[in-house]
C-alpha cells in the first residue's frame, strides 16, 4: 500500500517536471553562454546563405523577366529542388560533398540553404518586376532612358516590397531548415534539439524548440518591418488612396 | 538552334544520368539493395513512411477543409483576418521543433509523429481553403443567390468548385512539406525512411545513407506530380480554360 503510493507521488512529481515549464527558463538561465552562441552561429548561417542566395537569384529573377519561356523553365527546375525534403537533400550531398572533404559541417548546409531559398526569391524578383505598371515603363521611355536606367530607376524600386517579402519568406525557411543541419554537424541551435533528444533532457527539446520558433517568428516580423521602409513613399500613397 | 539546344539538352541529361549511376554504384547503394534481407528492411521502412503521411495527411484534410469552411461563413468572417495571421504564425515554426515538441508532451513512438505531422499540415489546407473560398467573386455568389440556391448548395455547387485550385495548392504544399518532415520522424522513434538517413549519417555508411534518401526525394517528387495530375480531375473544366488563357 504504501508502496504504490509512493511510486504513484513519484510518477506525479516526473509529471509534473515534465509540464512545468520552469525548467526549461531554468535551463536557459543558466546555459545563457551556449543559447547566445548558439543563437549566433545560427543567424549567421541563414544571414550568410540568405545574402549568397540573393546575389545568385534577384540577378536571374531580372534577367528572365525578359525571356518568358526560359522564365517558366527556370522556376520550374527551382520548385523541383524546393520539393526534395531537406533531410534527404543532405544525405544526397553528403558523398558528393565528401569527394572534396566537406560532407558533413556547415558547408552542405549553406548549400542546401542556398539551393532552397532560389524559387521564393527568384519568383518573387520576376513577379514583382512583371507587376510594375507598363505604363511608367513606358513614362520612363518618353524621358528618354535605356533599358538599364529604366530598371534601375523605376522597375526595381517599384519591385523592392516584392523582393524583400521573397527574402523574408526564404529567410523564415532556412532557420527551419538550419535547425536539422544540427544533425550534419552544421551547429545553430538545432543543436539543443538534437542533444536534447539523444539524452532525453526535455528541457533542452524545449530550449531548443523554443528558441527556433522565436527566431522564426522574430525574423519573420523585422524583416516584414524591412518591407515596410523599402517600400517607396508613392507607392505607399497610391496603396492608401486605392483604398 | 533550337533543334541543337534539345540535342544538347538530351546529351547532358544522359551524362548526368550515367554519373549519378557510376556514383551510386560506387557508394555501394546498388550492392546493398540487392542484398535481400536490406530490399525487405527499406520496403517496410517506407511503408511505415507512406502509412504515416497518409494517415496524418487524410486527419489534416479533414480538418483544414472544415476549419477553412467554418471560418469562411458570415457568422465568423470577421475573424478571417485574426486567422489567417495566426496561422501564418504557426507556419514559421520550424517543422524538427514541431516534431520536438510533440515528444516532450506525447512521447516517443507513432503516435505523437502521426500527431505532430497532423498539426503540422492542418496550416496550408485551412489557410488555402479560406483564401480560396473568400476569394470567390461576390457577383458569382450573387448569380448563384439569384438562382435560389440554398446556403449548402452555393458551397458544393459554387465556392468549393471555384476554389478548388487554391484548395489543391494548399494540399500539395502541405503534402511535401509532410513527407519531409515525415522523414525526421525517425528521431521520435516512429520509424519512417528517415531510419535510414539518420542512421547512414551517423555511421557514415553512403550506401544506407542513400537507400533512405533517394526514396524519400522521389516520393516527395511523385506527389508533387500526383497532386498536379490530379488536379485534372477535380478542377472544374470552365476554371481550368480561364486560368489558361
Amino acid at each position: 500500500m504504501i508502496f504504490k503510493s509512493a511510486s504513484s507521488a513519484s510518477i506525479q512529481a516526473i509529471e509534473g517536471e515534465r509540464i512545468g515549464n520552469v525548467n526549461t527558463l531554468n535551463f536557459i538561465h543558466e546555459n545563457a553562454d551556449m543559447c547566445w552562441t548558439l543563437t549566433l552561429e545560427h543567424i549567421g548561417i541563414v544571414a550568410f546563405s540568405v545574402f549568397l542566395a540573393a546575389l545568385i537569384a534577384i540577378p536571374t529573377g531580372v534577367a528572365i523577366t525578359r525571356h518568358d519561356k526560359i522564365a517558366k523553365k527556370i522556376m520550374n527546375g527551382a520548385n523541383i529542388f524546393m520539393t526534395i525534403p531537406s533531410i534527404a537533400l543532405f544525405g544526397l550531398m553528403l558523398p558528393v560533398l565528401s569527394l572534396i572533404g566537406h560532407g558533413l559541417g556547415k558547408v552542405p548546409a549553406v548549400i542546401a540553404l542556398i539551393v532552397y531559398s532560389q524559387l521564393p526569391i527568384i519568383r518573387n524578383t520576376f513577379v514583382g518586376i512583371k507587376n510594375v505598371p507598363p505604363e511608367l515603363v513606358d513614362a520612363g521611355r518618353g524621358l528618354g532612358m535605356n533599358g538599364w536606367t529604366r530598371l534601375r530607376e523605376i522597375e526595381i524600386p517599384l519591385a523592392i516590397p516584392v523582393i524583400v517579402a521573397g527574402l523574408r519568406t526564404a529567410a523564415v525557411m532556412n532557420i527551419g531548415i538550419a535547425a536539422i543541419a544540427a544533425y550534419i554537424g552544421a551547429g545553430g541551435l538545432g543543436v539543443f534539439i538534437q542533444q536534447g533528444i539523444a539524452r532525453a533532457y526535455e528541457e533542452m527539446i524545449m530550449t531548443g524548440a523554443i528558441m527556433v520558433a522565436v527566431l522564426a517568428i522574430f525574423v519573420d516580423a523585422s524583416m516584414a518591418l524591412l518591407e515596410n521602409i523599402l517600400t517607396p513613399k508613392g507607392v505607399k500613397i497610391g496603396r492608401t488612396l486605392g483604398q | 538552334m533550337s533543334k541543337a539546344c534539345e540535342k544538347a539538352y538530351r546529351l547532358a541529361l544522359l551524362v548526368v544520368l550515367l554519373a549519378a549511376g557510376v556514383l551510386l554504384e560506387r557508394a555501394g547503394l546498388i550492392e546493398y539493395l540487392s542484398d535481400p534481407f536490406e530490399i525487405d528492411y527499406t520496403l517496410r521502412l517506407m511503408g511505415q513512411h507512406i502509412r504515416m503521411v497518409v494517415v496524418s495527411m487524410v486527419m489534416a484534410t479533414a480538418l483544414g477543409l472544415m476549419l477553412g469552411i467554418i471560418f469562411s461563413r458570415p457568422k465568423f468572417k470577421r475573424y478571417t483576418g485574426v486567422i489567417m495571421y495566426v496561422v501564418g504564425l504557426g507556419q514559421t515554426i520550424p517543422s524538427l521543433a514541431v516534431i520536438a515538441l510533440a515528444m516532450s508532451f506525447l512521447g516517443i513512438g507513432f503516435k505523437a509523429a502521426i500527431f505532430a505531422l497532423f498539426i503540422y499540415s492542418v496550416l496550408p489546407i485551412a489557410r488555402n481553403t479560406l483564401a480560396g473560398i473568400t476569394a470567390v467573386p461576390p457577383w458569382v455568389i450573387d448569380a448563384a443567390k439569384g438562382m435560389g440556391m440554398s446556403a449548402s448548395r452555393i458551397l458544393f455547387q459554387v465556392e468549393i468548385p471555384h476554389s478548388m485550385s487554391v484548395i489543391l495548392a494548399g494540399f500539395r504544399v502541405s503534402l511535401v512539406i509532410n513527407i519531409g518532415t515525415a522523414a525526421l520522424a525517425f528521431l521520435i522513434g516512429a520509424g519512417g525512411l528517415g531510419e535510414h538517413i539518420f542512421i547512414g549519417i551517423d555511421l557514415m555508411r553512403y550506401d544506407k545513407l542513400l537507400a533512405g534518401a533517394i526514396p524519400t526525394t522521389l516520393l516527395a517528387l511523385l506527389a508533387d506530380y500526383l497532386c498536379e495530375l490530379l488536379g485534372f480531375l477535380i478542377i472544374p473544366k470552365g476554371l481550368r480554360l480561364q486560368q489558361e488563357t
